[in-house]
C-alpha cells in the first residue's frame, strides 16, 4: 500500500504552454510513495503532457516538479531517476530482448555482464526467459509490451512513468495485463504513474485517481470516491455510466438538498457548497442505484413509463420516461431477476433512489 | 493473396510487352559485353572469342591514359561518396528531428532540387562559378563538382530511412539514461546504418559515371573514365571501349547488387 508520509513526486503550480495554446493550466498534486497513482481523462486532456514532463521530455513552461524532494524539472531525461513505459512500446528494434532491458543498466555504468545478468532476472519476473534472445518483431504485442516493462523496471527507477501502455493490446489480453500491472507495482515497491483514457482501467488498477480534462485537474481521489462522489458534471459524467438531469434547488437542510426535476418530480440530494436555493444545477444518479417498483416506495418515487428494456449481459438497462420528465437510465442486475420484475415497455412503474444516491454537482 | 481477373498477368500482350521493354534496356549492354570479346580489329565483324581487348585496356597503347583515369575517378568516387553522405546524414537528422523550424519545406526543396535541374545547367553553372571566382580547373574542380552533386542522390535514402525511425527510440534511450550522444550512436546510427550505406553507393556510383559535369569542369589534361572514353571514341571506336565498358558496368553491378544486400539485410529481425 501507499505510504502517505513520503511524497515521491509532487507537481507544483506546473503549467505548459506551447505558443499560444495551454496544454496545462496550474496544476498541483502529490503522488505518494508505493502508490499506483493514475492520470485519467480523455485524449487532449493534458495527462501525457504532464507525464512527460516528469520523465523530461518537455519542459516546464512554469511551476517545479519535485521528485523525492529533490527539483527536476530543470534536468534531463537521463538524470532522472524515473523511467518510462512508452505507448508504443520503442523497444529498440536492432537489440534483442535482453540487450534492451539491459541497456539502462549499461547506460548507467554498470559491466556487460552485469546488466545481462539482472535483464535476465527481470525477464524471468515477467515470464520471458525464453525470448531472451529474440528481437522485438519476433514478439506478439503482448510480449513487447511486458519487454517494455522489464526494460523500464531494470534500472530500479524511484518512480515508473505507463503511457497508456495497454492501448495497443487486444480485450482479453488488456483485462490480464491490468493485473499482472497491479501485481507487479505491489512487488515491487515502486510508484507507478500510468496514464489512460480508460476509466475501467483507471478504476480497476488505481490507488488514487487524478481526473483531468481540458488542462486541468479536475478530481483527484480513490477510485470509489471519484465514482461515487464526482465533483463536477465531468467526472461524472466521464467515469462510469450515469443519469444526469437538471434540477433546481428548493430547500436546503441538514446538509441535504431538496430539488425538483422538469415534471414536477421532487428529490432529495447532498448538498454542495456554492450550490444555494434556487439555482439551477445538474445532479448524478447511478443507474445501478436505481431500482424500479409499481407502486410508490417510502423514499421519493418518480413516476414514469418504460420505454425499453436493453439486455447488457450482466444487467438489464430500462430506460424510463419520467411523466412530463426526463428520460433515466436503470440496470437491473440479471442476477435479480427472480426478485425483482422486468417491466415490459409501456407499463408504467416508479423509479426509486437508493439513499444518497443522487449527488448535486457543479458544472 | 488471390489471383483474380484483375491480374496484371492476364492482361493482353503482357508478356510480348514485358520482353519488348527488356530487350530495349539490355541489347545494348549484351551487345556491348559480347563484342568486347571480339578477337577482331573491327568493332562489327564478329571473328572469334577473345580477351586481347581486355589486355589491350592494361596494356596497349592507351592504357596509361585509362590508368590514370581510372585512378581520378575511383579517387573522386570514394571522396566524393564520403564527404556527400557524411553531409547527407547531417542534413537529413537536421531535417527529420530538427522539429518544425521555419523554411523546412524550403530547405527540404533546396536539397533535392538540383535531382531535377538539368544536368547541363548544373555543369553549366558551376563551370561559371570556378570560373568567376578564378580556380583553376583541374582535378580539385571535379572533387568539389562531385561532392555537390551527388548530396541529393546521397540525401534521398539516408532521409528516407531516417523517417522511419521514431524519435521515441531516442527519447526511450535518454530515458534509460542515455547521454545525447549515445542515443545517437548507440540507436539511431545502427538504425540509419541501411540508409547511409545505400546513399554512399549511390553517390559513389553517381560520381564515378558522371559525364557531363565532369566534361565541364575539368581541366585541360584531367581525365575521369568517362571522359577518357569519351575523348577515345571521338578518334573512332576502338573494341577497347567495349573491354573497358564492360569493365565499367560490372562494377556497377557489383555495386548495385551491394546495396540491394544491404537493404535486405535489415538488422532489426
Amino acid at each position: 500500500m501507499s505510504d502517505k508520509d513520503t511524497i515521491a513526486v509532487d507537481v507544483r503550480d506546473a503549467v505548459k504552454r506551447y505558443g499560444d495554446f495551454t496544454a496545462l493550466q496550474r496544476i498541483s498534486l502529490s503522488i505518494y510513495d508505493n502508490e499506483f497513482f493514475t492520470l485519467l481523462g480523455p485524449s487532449g486532456c493534458g495527462k501525457t503532457t504532464l507525464l512527460r514532463m516528469i520523465a523530461g521530455f518537455e519542459d516546464v513552461t512554469e511551476g517545479a516538479i519535485f521528485l523525492f524532494g529533490d527539483e527536476i524539472e530543470k534536468l534531463p531525461p537521463n538524470k532522472r531517476p524515473v523511467n518510462t513505459v512508452f505507448q508504443n512500446y520503442a523497444l529498440f528494434p536492432h537489440m534483442t530482448v535482453t540487450e534492451n532491458v539491459g541497456f539502462g543498466l549499461e547506460m548507467r555504468g554498470k559491466s556487460k555482464s552485469e546488466a545481462r545478468q539482472r535483464a535476465g532476472e527481470m525477464l524471468e519476473l515477467v515470464q520471458l526467459s525464453q525470448f531472451a534472445d529474440r528481437k522485438p518483431a519476433q514478439l506478439s504485442g503482448g510480449q513487447q509490451q511486458r519487454v517494455a516493462l522489464a526494460r523500464a523496471l531494470a534500472p530500479q527507477p524511484k518512480v515508473l512513468l505507463l503511457d497508456e501502455p495497454l492501448s495497443a493490446l487486444d480485450l482479453k489480453l488488456r483485462q490480464a495485463m491490468r493485473f499482472e500491472l497491479k501485481e507487479l507495482q505491489r512487488e515491487t515497491g515502486i510508484t507507478f504513474i500510468f496514464v489512460t483514457h480508460d476509466q475501467e482501467e483507471a478504476l480497476t488498477m488505481s490507488d488514487r485517481i487524478a481526473v483531468m480534462s481540458a488542462g486541468k485537474l479536475q478530481q483527484l481521489g480513490e477510485a470509489k470516491e471519484i465514482y461515487e462522489r464526482p465533483h463536477n458534471m465531468f467526472v461524472a459524467d466521464f467515469i462510469g455510466e450515469t443519469n444526469l438531469l437538471e434540477v433546481s434547488v428548493d430547500k436546503i437542510a441538514d446538509g441535504r438538498a431538496i430539488c425538483h426535476l422538469g415534471g414536477g418530480h421532487e428529490l432529495t440530494c447532498n448538498e454542495v457548497p456554492g450550490v444555494g436555493v434556487g439555482s439551477k444545477v445538474h445532479m448524478s444518479v447511478r443507474p445501478e442505484r436505481l431500482f424500479l417498483s409499481d407502486e410508490p416506495t417510502e423514499s421519493e418515487s418518480l413516476k414514469g413509463q418504460v420505454r425499453d428494456n436493453i439486455f447488457v449481459g450482466t444487467d438489464i438497462q430500462t430506460i424510463i420516461d419520467l411523466a412530463d420528465g426526463p428520460q433515466m437510465i436503470v440496470r437491473t442486475s440479471n442476477s435479480d431477476r427472480g426478485n425483482k420484475r422486468i417491466f415490459e415497455p409501456g407499463a408504467q412503474a416508479y423509479v426509486n433512489m437508493e439513499q444518497e444516491a443522487a449527488r448535486l454537482l457543479v458544472d | 493473396m488471390a489471383r483474380g481477373k484483375n491480374d496484371i498477368k492476364s492482361f493482353p500482350g503482357f508478356l510480348p510487352m514485358t520482353i519488348l521493354c527488356l530487350v530495349i534496356l539490355y541489347a545494348p549492354l549484351v551487345v556491348v559485353t559480347i563484342y568486347s570479346l571480339n578477337d577482331s580489329n573491327s568493332i562489327t565483324n564478329w571473328e572469334g572469342i577473345s580477351f586481347r581487348w581486355y589486355a589491350d585496356v592494361f596494356t596497349g597503347p592507351e592504357s596509361e591514359k585509362f590508368k590514370i583515369a581510372a585512378w581520378n575517378s575511383f579517387t573522386i568516387a570514394i571522396i566524393a561518396a564520403t564527404v556527400s553522405t557524411t553531409i547527407a546524414t547531417l542534413a537529413a537528422t537536421a531535417m527529420v528531428r530538427g522539429g518544425r523550424f521555419r523554411l523546412r519545406t524550403v530547405s527540404f526543396g533546396l536539397i533535392s532540387l538540383p535531382l531535377m535541374v538539368p544536368e547541363i545547367v548544373t555543369a553549366v553553372a558551376t563551370l561559371i562559378f570556378f570560373n568567376s571566382i578564378g580556380f583553376t580547373r583541374g582535378y580539385l574542380t571535379i572533387l568539389m563538382a562531385h561532392i555537390a552533386f551527388c548530396i541529393p542522390f546521397a540525401y534521398m535514402p539516408i532521409s528516407a530511412r531516417m523517417q522511419g525511425i521514431e524519435d521515441s527510440y531516442e527519447q526511450a534511450a535518454m530515458d534509460l539514461y542515455a547521454t545525447k550522444r549515445q542515443a545517437f550512436t548507440k540507436i539511431l546510427m545502427p538504425l540509419m546504418l541501411p540508409g547511409i550505406i545505400s546513399g554512399y553507393i549511390l553517390a559513389f556510383i553517381i560520381s564515378l559515371d558522371d559525364f557531363i559535369i565532369t566534361n565541364f569542369v575539368k581541366g585541360a589534361g584531367v581525365e575521369t573514365l568517362p571522359t577518357a572514353i569519351f575523348g577515345s571514341v571521338k578518334q573512332g571506336i576502338k573494341p577497347n571501349i567495349m573491354a573497358i565498358s564492360t569493365m565499367l558496368l560490372a562494377v556497377s553491378i557489383i555495386m548495385v547488387t551491394i546495396s540491394y544486400f544491404v537493404s535486405k539485410s535489415d538488422n532489426t529481425k
